[in-house]
């Protein structure tokens, strides 16, 4: 890969919180119109490092660069512009509307002073659009299913209009319905628009079948990181998750994968699979 | 993309769109309310002014026109020098506190904030009694001690609270409230010890403490109004800030706020507010509380709205707030606000327990 092709730049980079590092020396590379998934068990400092890409968390050691810039130079707004973030459910202490909340993607585009403009509501209406949510405007985002927020706050990140787009745990109010159609809107997002997606996932299931690179942390490092049939072979779901996956005919590695922790949304349909050996634990805690 | 997504288009729409009413009728039906306030502040008092003699001086004085003079020179004094600036302070300190309680409310991400909850008040009512127990008089644009004191005072108080409140870099609904509430509680004894002490005093804190526009002059508003205008207007210039906020502090942060230093900003703009607020009328409370929740009610939480209709609600409720405790006998302005805000209050919290999470 050359170095114009890479977007975002990681080179030994360390960090943590207080005196510990989550993240020890980790090495990534990611190209302009890339599509990856983050896996990792609880605790491999998933969310930490997606904290040091985006600038909250400045590293111990090594170099971020994102667009060629480093990021330490970047002010928050020119980060936004290049980084959009969806994050995990947020509650609302006011009440507001869908359109309303969609909307706070186009800030970092807008002149402090005099506010939107009437292109900003164009790019909003569009992103409500693209994630399926035209019947909810002038809905309270508080009164919405767990689901229903979920694909809000994926709206307001298609509306940022950023080149990279930074998911953690997007699909994981979601029934399997749903889940699909969120990745389907990523693959969109970055084929039609070649903006790179990195999504954390807990669901290594649905990592595998739908992002062509998977990066595996464990423990702060890097250990893997690869097309899905060698980056999650069987060998390593053993060492890095502790359970022995059984190999299916039609999938690179494993059994379905069943999450144990979702809260039931309107219509949620659990994905078949094993309750036994489930490589994945309850979502979130990662931090 | 409309085909992909019939799974949730074919899906019931359960409940009602939030109603929103448009933001320009708001603001004209607020400049109606405060021309009445005006008025209506000019024109009650204890010493009868024919309604006729009060807009003809007003239009001889604040238009210069060549009314002939039907009215005494003490109608003149009265309505000029006594009432006049007493409805305008009453409207800069009610404009003040809803500005400063919208922005505490968004700041800290919790609609029952207001500068009373975090002891921001009872800061600046601390510092006002110890000024008036220490016995050193100075007087600058008729800002003294008193003022000085109350301003540290507000500010130092919701700096504590806050910082006290923090865990990991971001302070918790819970946890700023009942951090506010014990820090509060610490003020307060420091309050009472001051009232102890006070003697003579005693009367003199206790009206500070119960708020008035009684001492209203066209010096102090000199003094107050470029405070709260200036502070206000760069509160404004950071509404997109408090949208951000709307999200949580990393939401915020990821869409371009920088939270630390704005958190900042707007923290220690409210406190300005405040604190001006607070030393030249006292303790009155509820209205930087009620005034941002019913415009959020009407427009929707976007802060570039939600100040300057609140800064004219919060200016035409405290003059006509004043009105009413001219017209009940004198009675103290705050006493007023809080026979009205309380109960308002109390209605908020039982709508927020529908069962939100927060």
């Amino acid at each position: 890969m050359t170095e114009r092709d890479v977007i975002l730049d990681l080179a030994g980079v360390s960090g943590g919180y207080g005196r510990h590092d989550v993240i020890h020396e980790v090495d990534l590379r990611v190209r302009a119109g890339e599509r990856l998934a983050i896996v990792g068990p609880n605790g491999a400092g998933k969310s930490t490092l997606l904290r040091l890409v985006t600038g909250l968390l400045a590293p111990t050691a090594g170099e971020i660069h994102v667009g060629g810039q480093p990021l330490r130079g970047l002010s928050r707004e020119a980060i936004a512009r290049r980084i959009a973030v969806v994050p995990q459910l947020a509650s609302l202490p006011f009440s507001a509307r869908v359109e309303e909340v969609v909307a706070l993607g186009r800030l970092p585009h807008e002149d402090p002073l005099r506010g939107p403009r009437p292109v900003d509501r164009a790019i909003v209406a569009d992103a409500i659009d693209r994630v399926g949510l035209g019947r909810l405007i002038g809905r309270d985002a508080r009164e919405l299913s767990l689901g229903e927020r979920q694909l809000v706050l994926l709206a307001v990140a298609v509306a940022q209009a950023a080149p990279i787009v930074i998911l953690d745990e997007p699909t994981v109010h979601l029934d399997i319905r749903h889940q699909v159609e969120v990745m389907d809107l990523l693959a969109d997002l970055n084929v039609r628009e070649g903006r790179t997606v990195i999504a954390v996932l807990h669901d290594l299931h649905l990592a595998v079948r739908t992002l062509p690179r998977i990066v595996v942390l464990d423990a702060g490092r890097l250990v893997a990181d690869g097309p899905p049939a060698e980056a999650l072979d069987a060998d390593r779901i053993r060492d890095v998750f502790g359970v022995d996956p059984a190999v299916m005919p039609d999938g690179p590695w494993s059994r379905p994968t069943r999450r144990s922790s979702s809260r039931p949304s309107a219509g949620s349909t659990e994905p078949t699979g094993s309750t036994e050996t489930a490589p994945t634990a309850p979502a979130g805690t990662a931090r | 993309m409309t085909t992909r997504h019939d799974a949730l288009a074919a899906r019931p729409v359960i409940g009602l769109p939030l109603p929103r009413r448009r933001p320009t009728v708001i603001a004209m039906a607020g400049i109606v309310a405060l021309v009445v306030a005006l008025l209506a502040g000019v024109g009650v008092g204890s010493v009868a002014v024919a309604p006729g003699d009060t807009l003809g001086i007003l239009a001889h004085r604040l238009l210069g026109l060549d009314v002939a003079r039907t009215w005494s020179p003490t109608a003149e004094t009265i309505v000029w020098d006594l009432r006049l600036p007493r409805v305008l302070e009453a409207m800069v300190v009610g404009l003040g506190l809803a500005v400063a309680g919208t922005t505490f409310q968004g700041l800290l991400r919790n609609p029952l904030a207001d500068p009373y909850v975090l002891g921001t008040a009872s800061g600046a009512a601390l510092g006002a009694a110890i000024a008036v127990l220490i016995p050193i008089r100075f007087v600058i644009l008729e800002f003294g001690l008193l003022q000085g004191l109350a301003f540290v005072g507000a500010l130092g108080s919701i700096t504590v609270v806050y910082r006290l409140a923090r865990v990991g870099g971001s302070a918790p609904m819970t946890s700023l409230l009942l951090t506010g509430y014990a820090f509060g509680s610490l003020l307060a004894a420091g309050l009472a010890m001051a009232m102890y002490l006070s003697g003579t005093a005693l009367r003199q804190i206790f009206a500070y403490l119960l708020g008035s526009f009684e001492s209203a002059s066209w010096g102090r508003l000199g003094g107050l109004v470029p405070i709260v205008a200036v502070a206000s207007v760069l509160v404004l210039a950071r509404a997109r800030s408090l949208n951000g906020l709307l999200l949580g502090e990393d939401a915020a942060a990821h869409l371009g706020v920088d939270v630390r230093r704005e958190r900042a900003i707007l923290l220690a703009l409210a406190s300005l507010i405040t604190a001006a607020c607070v030393a030249v009328s006292g303790l009155i409370g509820f209205v930087g509380l009620v005034v941002p929740h019913v415009v959020r009610l009407m427009v929707g939480p976007n802060a570039r709205l939600v100040l300057p209709l609140s800064a004219l609600g919060g200016a035409g409720l405290m003059a006509l707030a004043d009105v009413l405790a001219r017209s009940l006998g004198e009675v103290p302005v705050g006493v007023v606000t809080a026979a009205i805000g309380a109960p308002f209050f109390l209605f908020l919290l039982r709508r927020t327990q529908r069962g939100y999470e927060l």
